[in-house]
């Protein structure tokens, strides 16, 4: 069942990037950046922790878990740290994924030759 | 003559279909999700992890598998198929710096590669971050009151 509503949420949400893609003339960078500020918004009021129980990877997945990392992460650091737990606690959460896609980045630049 | 112009041009552009791209976008979304869903699921039986750790390996491991298919050459494809059906998930944020580094290695270590990965996914984490803390501040504001 959990795997139907991951399904149906994430890709409720690529439908809906693609039909503003469509629709509009914004290009792909700021229908991310949309996503993503959308994701850190909804995550002021814990809605998005309920996408999350409820969707599972689906909610995971998705540029918006980004979004809500990043929010999440600052409240976070502001609750145990107080006001410099606003900037430590911002890419707490988030560290893993932007490390992980610059290192594997940067050796397989190495590695690979780019195909055209 | 301006006029048979602008027929022949709207004739002979590709039409964006736009019910069959969200159709596309939909389907190739959700199979994401779902294979975030079982990467979760299927860590947390075989290490014996708890969910949030499992999810932090998930996420590397989706942006691992799309940095390695970007540098094999056939991810620009899929994503030319899908559109944002790759695209928004965490796969098109490392899709976009792969790409990068890859389009620049020819510039050398720093000035290519370095200087150049954060190109076209700098703006995510540049508007990620700015938004995330003007929404705490007003959180904070907020739960002050």
């Amino acid at each position: 069942m959990i795997y139907l509503k991951a399904f149906v949420f994430a890709g409720a949400f690529c439908a809906l990037a693609q039909i503003i893609l469509d629709k509009t003339k914004l290009t792909p960078g700021h229908i991310t950046v949309i996503f993503v500020v959308l994701g850190a918004f909804l995550d002021v009021f814990n809605i998005y922790d309920r996408f999350v129980l409820w969707a599972g990877g689906g909610a995971l997945v998705p540029i918006l878990s980004f979004g809500h990392n990043l929010t999440h992460g600052a409240l976070q650091g502001y609750n145990s740290d107080g006001v410099l737990g606003l900037f430590s606690g911002t890419l707490d959460l988030t560290a893993a994924g932007i490390s992980a896609a610059i290192i594997f980045s940067f050796f397989m630049a190495l590695i690979f030759e780019p195909k055209d | 003559m301006r006029q048979s112009y602008q027929d022949i041009v709207s004739k002979n552009s590709p039409k964006e279909n736009v019910f069959i791209n969200a159709i596309i976008a939909f389907i190739s979304g959700g199979v994401m999700g779902v294979i975030g869903q079982f990467l979760i699921d299927g860590y947390t039986v075989w290490f014996d992890i708890s969910t949030k750790e499992a999810t932090v390996c998930m996420l590397v491991t989706l942006i691992f598998l799309s940095c390695l298919f970007t540098s094999l050459g056939f991810f620009d494809k899929l994503v030319n198929f899908c559109k944002c059906g790759l695209i928004i998930p965490i796969t098109g944020f490392a899709h976009a710096m792969m790409s990068a580094a890859l389009e620049f290695r020819k510039e050398g270590l720093v000035t290519g590669i370095g200087m150049n990965m954060f190109k076209l996914s700098g703006a995510v984490i540049i508007f990620g971050v700015v938004s995330s803390f003007v929404f705490s501040v007003i959180r904070m504001v907020v739960g002050l009151i």
